[in-house]
């Protein structure tokens, strides 16, 4: 053990701050051994399966857009997606394309939440991003000029930022104009300019000292960074069809927790989000993300989930530009949405929520009534690797000054950037027993 | 020379965290708000807390387990002025969904160990556990509304709310009436304006975010939905959305159901 630590340690906060939804979190390491390490989800469960039961198809993407109003938009898209697969239709490609824009719109909005606002006081030793305008006050104007114009293209996209409006089953509810998304392009620039500040800045931070042993998994398909599809891939090497995800992980529930949690496959703890997204994909990042990283020194894979800062603001840089070229070449298309026969059917899909995957199942009868359902939040998949982390960080912990040790365990949990609201849209109980 | 500044706490219960982040979306106002308000506690924003009593607190959520229920009721005691914020908070939100199936059996449905799982009979909105000063409704609640409604109490007014039927934003606007020209099903007629019309703006029709409006009569928007054509379990559902346990349009849904029965 690190020699001049103690030797045991116990750390409980029963309400963690700057996560979306209420957790806490446990800690006891004696005689320099992790005894326990419990990340609490006590958000009340609201038991999405069972109303979702019985709802018309074209009802989904708003009620679960209602799971977790910091990533709304996911649940829509990955909702939507997992119908069309039933109904066995495809969108138009220009609705493709504003799919991505708005998608790309909430990375920018929940990402620079994330960093300027719950993650990047926790570097710095301030109980808030207010406290930081006053030293940092370039940071912080240039992250909420990000965020604003993020919920903006959301705003004009899909008509709000929180639970937007106009995406549905098969694409829109009429047809967004071309002269409605180009007014966005006016400060496109400004925000290219503001996105590498802001890259810039957490590149500079002072990161503590860790190296993860874990899986990353996300999606990929090879031609662009991933958001709205590709197969599932890891970095252990596999590679699966978003239909098969169910076969891959495994589930179970802790008696101190509301949320499920999920490993891959004989059981490894995984990773799933911008860090994994990062890792994965680093060769579709847009060029200029790529020299800006190179400039900086930052070399994929990055291996410290405190980096996982980094990779948010890459994914930042990296959606400002990839909406200034969307946008540039969206076409109105002929129809606002296409619509299919109403059939029996199962199917499932994945979309990259800011979060990491999303996975959505579900099974509607021949009247295009809800009948099974079932969802997989990012946070849920990376419950695991929190507490990993946190055993991992142990020894470290026992060396630093206790006040110190706390708010190390906390900033790791959110390195997740964790949404609790999330992971408890439902629970099937398995007893973990220790 | 500066007044002191105003102590205002957010608390969240049974809810997505889409209103209390309406307030992280002031992105232009943020920082100049911050010289007038002091928000003491707001867990997703910061890491430090302070005790009340509070000079406005904003609820966020259902009340759905008996803990929240106890929670609420401290929280009631602290608070000079008690706001509930959002669907969630002002009719319990589409949690409450469950409140017309038993309890047991959405337990059931969900956990194979039901007896471990706590939650009270009913998601419930704030005012039927506490005494409620004001209310601001949506789904989310509106940024706009919600700025305007702190910037009132800082002037020391009596908070105005809006309450009138989302018909007229669309009239303001100039949409076109999505029901009588393309037989749209909207709720625009019964429900509260706030959003500024967007679902009618974008083509579809309202599903109900703000609740029912103050002379709301959804029994005549049931019949007229009817005459064109919607079954009684359709227009049932239409109304059972994010504000479905509001009491107006819970009378409504059990008329229906009862009738399909």
């Amino acid at each position: 053990m690190t020699g001049n630590g103690r030797e045991s340690l116990e750390i409980r906060v029963s309400n963690l701050a700057r996560v979306e939804g209420e957790g806490g979190v446990y800690l006891k390491v004696s005689g320099g051994r992790v005894e326990y390490v419990e990340v609490h989800i006590h958000e009340a469960p609201r038991f999405f399966e069972a109303i979702l039961k019985g709802r018309h198809y074209l009802e989904v993407p708003d009620i679960t857009a209602r799971i977790c109003g910091i990533c709304p938009l996911a649940y829509v898209m990955s909702s939507s997606r997992a119908m069309e697969k039933i109904l066995g239709i495809k969108p138009h490609e220009e609705v493709f394309k504003l799919r991505r824009i708005a998608y790309l719109g909430e990375w920018i909005e929940s990402h620079v939440l994330h960093i300027a606002l719950l993650h990047a006081p926790d570097f710095l030793g301030y109980d808030s991003a207010l406290q930081m305008v006053e030293e940092h006050g370039d940071f912080i104007r240039d992250s909420l000029k990000l965020k604003a114009w993020g919920n903006r293209v959301l705003e004009v996209v899909g008509g709000r930022p929180v639970h937007p409006v106009v995406f549905r089953v098969g694409g829109t509810y009429r047809i967004i104009r071309r002269d409605e998304l180009l007014p966005l392009l006016k400060r496109v620039e400004e925000m290219k300019r503001r996105a590498r500040r802001v890259l810039e800045f957490v590149a500079n931070l002072p990161m503590p000292e860790f190296r993860q042993d874990i899986t990353y998994v996300s999606l990929r398909n090879d031609v662009r960074y991933p958001i709205l599809e590709g197969d599932v891939v890891t970095s252990d090497g596999e590679r699966f069809k978003e239909e098969d995800f169910e076969k891959h992980i495994e589930v179970e529930q802790a008696k101190y927790s509301n949320s499920l949690r999920y490993r891959l496959s004989g059981g490894r703890p995984y990773c799933v989000g911008p860090l994994a997204r990062f890792n994965l994909n680093h060769d579709l990042l847009a060029p200029e993300v790529k020299d800006k990283l190179a400039e900086l020194g930052i070399k994929a894979p990055l291996k410290n989930a405190f980096q996982s800062i980094i990779a948010r603001a890459a994914e930042v840089y990296h959606a400002v530009v990839e909406l200034d070229e969307l946008i540039t070449s969206y076409r109105e298309p002929p129809q606002p949405y296409v619509e299919g026969e109403v059939r029996e059917g199962e199917a499932a899909a994945i979309t990259e929520a800011p979060r990491g995957m999303l996975y959505h199942r579900y099974r509607i009868d021949s009247e295009g009534f809800v009948r099974y359902a079932n969802i997989v939040a990012p946070t849920c998949q990376n419950y695991v690797a929190m507490e990993e982390d946190i055993r991992r960080l142990a020894p470290n912990l026992l060396a630093m000054p206790r006040e110190k040790a706390q708010w190390v365990v906390e900033q790791a949990i959110r390195n997740y950037d964790p949404c609790i609201s999330c992971s408890v849209h439902f629970i099937r109980l398995h007893i973990i027993n220790n | 020379m500066m007044r002191r500044k105003l102590k205002v706490a957010v608390f969240k219960f049974a809810s997505c965290s889409g209103c209390q982040l309406q307030i992280l979306n002031m992105e232009d106002e943020l920082l100049t708000l911050t010289d007038a308000v002091e928000f003491t506690y707001f867990l997703e924003a910061s890491r430090a807390t302070a005790p009340g009593p509070y000079d406005v607190t904003f609820i966020e959520g259902s009340i759905s387990t008996p803990e929240q229920e106890e929670l609420v009721r401290r929280v009631r005691e602290e608070s000079r002025i008690l706001v509930a914020m959002g669907a969630c908070a002002t009719a319990g939100g589409i949690q409450a969904l469950r409140n017309w199936l038993r309890l047991d059996d959405v337990k059931r449905a969900v956990y194979p160990n039901p007896e471990w799982v706590k939650a009270l009979e009913h998601s419930k909105p704030v005012a039927e556990v506490v005494k409620v000063d004001y209310e601001l409704r949506g789904c989310p609640v509106s940024k706009e509304r919600l700025l305007s409604f702190i910037k009132q109490v800082l002037v020391g007014r009596k908070p105005y709310l809006r309450r009138e039927a989302l018909c007229m934003d669309c009239r303001r606007k100039g949409n076109v009436c999505v029901m009588v020209a393309k037989g749209i099903p909207c709720l625009g007629p019964v429900v509260q304006e706030g959003c500024g019309a967007i679902c009618p703006t974008f083509g579809r029709g309202c599903y109900g975010c703000f609740g029912p409006s103050i002379d709301a009569r959804p029994e005549a928007l049931a019949s007229r939905l009817r005459e064109i054509g919607m079954k009684d379990r359709d227009v049932a559902r239409l109304f059972k959305g994010f504000t479905g346990w509001s009491e107006k349009f819970r009378k409504v849904i059990d008329e229906l159901e009862g009738g399909a029965r």
